[in-house]
C-alpha cells in the first residue's frame, strides 16, 4: 500500500531545477518607468493592443471553432464557402454584423439598452489582463489575482440584467432574471473551489499559483479535494457563462433569444463576443487553478520524459490546456439538453453547494496536517 | 416536481392570507405566432405569475387556407392533393385516409398489392415522422445535435419516396382505388438497406438523449394526462397510448394488412412527457417490424384497379373513414351531393387539433419551460390544426 503510495507520489512530482522567473508586463513597465518613461509608455501599448488582438483573435477563432466542432458533432460540414475550409467565415460574419441596423425598441431605456453590452464586454477584457499566459506574458499580476477575477466577473451579470431590464420586452426580462439568479448563485460554488486551491498554494496571486504547481497540478496534487473542486469549478463556470446545459438565460426554444432578443448589429456581437471569450477566460482560470497554467506536464523521475516536456514553450503548454478545456465545454453544449430553470436552482442550493463547502473543510485539514500528494520534490 | 415552499409569511399570517408578501402580479406573454417553439405558426397566450405557468391559451389559425372549402371545388380524386398539405409529416397516411374513406363509399375494391404498399410506405412515413419528431424534441429542450440527426434519418427515407413518388415531402400517392404510380424496382432493396441502417440508429437515440439525466428531469412526471382526462379531451394516437389506453386503429380495426403483420402496440402507465416520448421511440422499432415483415412478400398485380379518367360516384350520404396516422386518429367526413363530381363538404378530424388542446391542461402548474416539453412530446404540426 504505501508502496503504490509513494509511486503514485514520484508521479507528477517535477524536477524543480528549472526555475519559473515570472516577469509580467507592468513589472516591465515599472521597471523601466524611472529610467525611460517612453520605454514604460511602449510597454503598456503593447499590453493594450495585445488584448485588443487578443480579444478579436479569440472572438474570431472561438466561433470558428465552435461551428466547425458543433458541424462535425453533428455529420455536416460547417462553414466550408468563405477561404479554404470556411476560415473566413467569422470574418465575413463581423462585417455583416457591423454593417447592419443597430436598433433600439422604441420604448427601450436608452442609455442603459446601449450601456448594457459594454458592460458585459468590460468585465470579460478587464479578466484577460490578470490571466497568465506565460512566465513572460502576463498584464498584470496583482496579488489578490483569485479575488480580483471573482469580482470582476460578476460585474458581467450586470451587463446582461441591464440589457434585459432595458429593452422592454418581456421575454428579454425573464431571461435576464433567470440570468441574474443563476449567476449569482452559482458564483458561490466557483468560488468555493477556487478557495480550496488558494489554500493550497497559499497565495491569491494568479502568477504564484501557477509556480506552486511546480510540483504537480492541483487537480491531483491535492488529495482528492483538488478533483472535486476541478469538478465543481468546471460545472459552476459553465453555468456562470451561461452555457448549455445551464443557458437558461438565452433559452433559445424558450425565451427566442433570452436577454439580448432586442439587440441587433454590433451591440449583439458584444454580447456574443463577451460569452465566446468568457468561456476562453474559464478554460483559462480551469487551467491557470487546477492545470498547472504555463507548467509543463511532468513526471517524477522520468528525466527524459521531462526534458522533452520542457521543450515545448510554456506559452504552448497553456494554449494546449486551454484549448483542451474549451473543447470540453464545447462538448457539453452540443450534447446536453437544457435543465429548467428550477432544477439549475436545485442543482447549485442542494448538490454543488454542500459538497463545496465539505469540499473546502476537508482541503483546510489537508493544508492544515500538510496531507499533499508529491510533498516538495 | 412542484416545491412547497414554506416562506416566513405561511408560519406568521393566519390561515388565508397571500401567499406571498411581495406585491406581485400575473402577466401574460404571446408565445408565437413567431417562436422557435410554435414550429410553424401557432400562438399559445400564456399567464404567467413569475416562472409559473398560471393558464396557457392556444390561439390557432395563422396558417389557414381554407384546405376543407377547397375541396368542395375538386373532383375525388383532385382532392387527394389537399390531404398532404395539412399534416405534412404524414402526408401518404392523409392521403390513405380520405383515399380510404371514397373508397368504402363508392365501394371501390382494391387488391393486396395495393394495400401492401400502402401499409408499407405508411409505416415508412411514421418511422420517418418520429425520428424528425425526436430530432426537435431534442431542439426543444435545448439539445442541437439530436436535431440533425433525426434529420439524416428522414433524409434516407426521404430517398425511397423520392425514387418511387417523386416528391419527398408533400406526397400524393395513394389515391382512390389506388397508388397513383407503381413501386420503383429498386424499392424492396432500398427500404431493406434502410431498415438495416435504421436499427442501430434508434439504439444511438437512447445513447444520445433517452439515457441523458437532464433529458429525465425534464421529461419524467412532467404534464401527466390521465386517461380519462385524455379521453374527454378526445387526443388520440401516442398522447393517448401514453396515457395507458391501448388504442390504435392499426390494431383495433385494421386496415390495409395491419392485420396479418405481427407488431405490439406500445402503451404508457402514467402518461406523463417521459411515457409519451418512450412509446414513440417504442413505436419506430414496432414500425420497423412491421415493414420488414412485409418487404420481402408484395404481391403481384396491378397498381390501380380504377381506370385512369374513370369518374368515381359517391353515393348520397354522409360517409366517414379514419386512419392512425403518426399523430393519432384522422377522421374524414364526407358529405356526398350525389350528382357532382366533387364533396358537398368535406371536414378532417385531425389529431393534432384534439391533442393541442391537452396543452392547456397539463402546463397549468408547470413553468415555461415545461410548456416546451410538453408541447414537444405532443407532437403538433400546425398546419394540421388550422387547415
Amino acid at each position: 500500500m504505501t508502496g503504490a503510495l509513494a509511486a503514485f507520489a514520484a508521479f507528477g512530482a517535477a524536477e524543480t531545477a528549472t526555475a519559473w522567473p515570472v516577469k509580467t508586463v507592468a513589472a516591465r513597465a515599472a521597471e523601466a518607468l524611472p529610467d525611460n518613461v517612453w520605454l514604460a509608455v511602449l510597454y503598456m501599448a503593447l499590453a493594450l493592443a495585445g488584448l485588443g488582438a487578443l480579444v478579436s483573435g479569440l472572438g474570431m477563432g472561438l466561433i470558428y471553432l465552435e461551428r466547425k466542432i458543433a458541424a462535425h458533432f453533428q455529420c455536416r460540414l460547417g462553414p466550408m464557402r468563405v477561404g479554404p475550409h470556411g476560415i473566413f467565415q467569422t470574418v465575413a460574419d463581423t462585417f455583416k454584423l457591423l454593417f447592419k441596423e443597430d436598433i433600439v425598441p422604441a420604448r427601450a431605456d436608452k442609455a442603459l439598452h446601449v450601456l448594457a453590452p459594454f458592460l458585459a464586454m468590460t468585465s470579460t477584457v478587464l479578466m484577460l489582463g490578470v490571466i497568465p499566459y506565460s512566465p513572460v506574458l502576463q498584464i498584470s499580476d496583482v496579488n489578490i489575482g483569485v479575488l480580483y477575477i471573482t469580482a470582476v466577473s460578476g460585474l458581467g451579470v450586470m451587463g446582461i440584467l441591464l440589457g434585459g431590464w432595458s429593452s422592454y420586452n418581456k421575454w428579454s426580462l425573464i431571461g435576464a432574471m433567470r440570468g441574474a439568479a443563476q449567476i449569482i448563485s452559482y458564483e458561490v460554488s466557483a468560488t468555493l473551489a477556487l478557495l480550496v486551491v488558494v489554500m493550497f498554494a497559499g497565495t491569491l496571486s494568479l502568477s504564484g499559483i501557477v509556480t506552486s504547481q511546480a510540483e504537480g497540478w492541483w487537480i491531483w496534487r491535492a488529495p482528492v479535494v483538488g478533483g472535486i473542486a476541478f469538478l465543481i469549478y468546471l460545472t459552476a463556470s459553465t453555468a456562470e457563462i451561461n452555457r448549455t446545459p445551464f443557458d437558461i438565460p438565452e433559452g433559445e426554444s424558450e425565451l427566442t433569444a433570452g436577454f439580448h432578443t432586442e439587440y441587433s448589429g454590433l451591440r449583439f456581437a458584444f454580447f456574443f463576443l463577451a460569452e465566446f471569450i468568457n468561456m476562453f477566460v474559464v478554460a483559462a482560470l480551469t487551467v491557470t487553478l487546477f492545470l498547472g497554467g504555463w507548467m509543463p506536464f511532468h513526471v517524477g523521475g522520468a528525466n527524459a520524459f521531462n526534458a522533452v516536456m520542457d521543450l515545448v514553450p510554456p506559452g504552448a503548454w497553456f494554449l494546449g490546456k486551454t484549448a483542451l478545456v474549451v473543447f470540453v465545454i464545447m462538448w457539453f453544449r452540443w450534447t446536453f439538453p437544457r435543465l429548467r430553470v428550477d432544477q439549475l436552482m436545485r442543482l447549485e442550493w442542494k448538490i454543488l453547494l454542500p459538497i463545496g463547502f465539505a469540499n473546502l473543510a476537508l482541503g483546510a485539514l489537508a493544508v492544515l496536517y500538510s496531507l499533499y500528494f508529491f510533498p516538495g520534490a | 416536481m412542484t416545491v412547497n415552499v414554506k416562506t416566513l409569511n405561511d408560519i406568521i399570517a393566519p390561515p388565508g392570507a397571500a401567499a406571498s408578501a411581495l406585491a406581485t402580479e400575473e402577466y401574460f406573454v404571446n408565445m408565437g405566432p413567431q417562436h422557435p417553439i410554435a414550429h410553424g405558426s401557432l400562438r399559445l397566450v400564456v399567464r404567467l405569475d413569475g416562472e409559473t405557468v398560471r393558464e396557457v391559451i392556444p390561439v390557432p389559425g395563422f396558417v389557414h387556407r381554407g384546405i376543407e372549402k377547397m375541396a368542395e371545388h375538386l373532383s375525388w380524386r383532385q382532392l387527394i392533393h389537399l390531404t398532404d398539405r395539412t399534416d405534412y409529416l404524414s402526408a401518404l397516411m392523409n392521403n390513405w385516409a380520405v383515399a380510404r374513406t371514397i373508397e368504402q363509399a363508392a365501394g371501390l375494391a382494391t387488391n393486396d398489392r395495393i394495400e401492401t404498399v400502402r401499409t408499407i410506405v405508411a409505416e415508412l412515413q411514421r418511422l420517418q415522422s418520429h425520428a424528425l419528431w425526436w430530432g426537435v424534441l431534442g431542439m426543444d429542450l435545448g439539445a442541437f445535435t439530436p436535431f440533425l440527426y433525426g434529420f439524416r434519418e428522414r433524409e434516407v427515407i426521404s430517398e425511397i419516396f423520392e425514387d418511387t413518388i417523386g416528391a419527398r415531402l408533400t406526397m400524393n400517392y395513394i389515391q382512390p382505388g389506388g397508388l397513383m404510380y407503381d413501386i420503383h424496382p429498386d424499392f424492396a432493396q432500398k427500404t431493406k438497406r434502410v431498415l438495416a441502417y435504421l436499427k442501430p440508429k434508434i439504439d444511438e437515440y437512447g445513447t444520445l438523449l433517452s439515457g441523458n439525466v437532464i433529458l429525465q428531469e425534464r421529461l419524467r412526471n412532467i404534464g401527466v394526462l390521465p386517461a380519462a382526462r385524455a379521453i374527454a379531451l378526445g387526443c388520440t394516437g401516442p398522447v393517448l397510448r401514453a396515457s395507458g389506453v391501448p388504442c390504435d386503429l392499426r390494431k383495433v380495426e385494421p386496415y390495409g394488412v395491419y392485420a396479418s403483420a405481427e407488431f405490439d402496440v406500445p402503451v404508457g402507465s402514467k402518461g406523463d412527457c417521459w411515457d409519451r416520448y418512450c412509446v414513440r421511440i417504442e413505436e419506430m422499432r414496432q414500425s420497423i417490424r412491421i415493414v420488414e415483415q412485409l418487404i420481402d412478400h408484395i404481391p403481384e398485380g396491378p397498381h390501380t384497379t380504377v381506370k385512369f379518367g374513370a369518374r368515381i360516384k359517391v353515393p348520397e350520404g354522409i360517409h366517414y373513414g379514419q386512419i392512425e396516422t403518426a399523430r393519432g386518429i384522422l377522421g374524414v367526413t364526407i358529405v356526398a351531393g350525389g350528382k357532382a363530381d366533387a364533396p358537398y363538404r368535406l371536414h378532417f378530424r385531425s389529431p393534432n387539433f384534439n391533442n393541442l388542446w391537452a396543452v392547456t391542461e397539463l402546463a397549468r402548474g408547470w413553468r415555461i419551460a415545461d410548456i416546451i416539453a410538453i408541447q414537444s412530446t405532443l407532437d403538433l404540426v400546425v398546419p394540421d390544426i388550422d387547415r
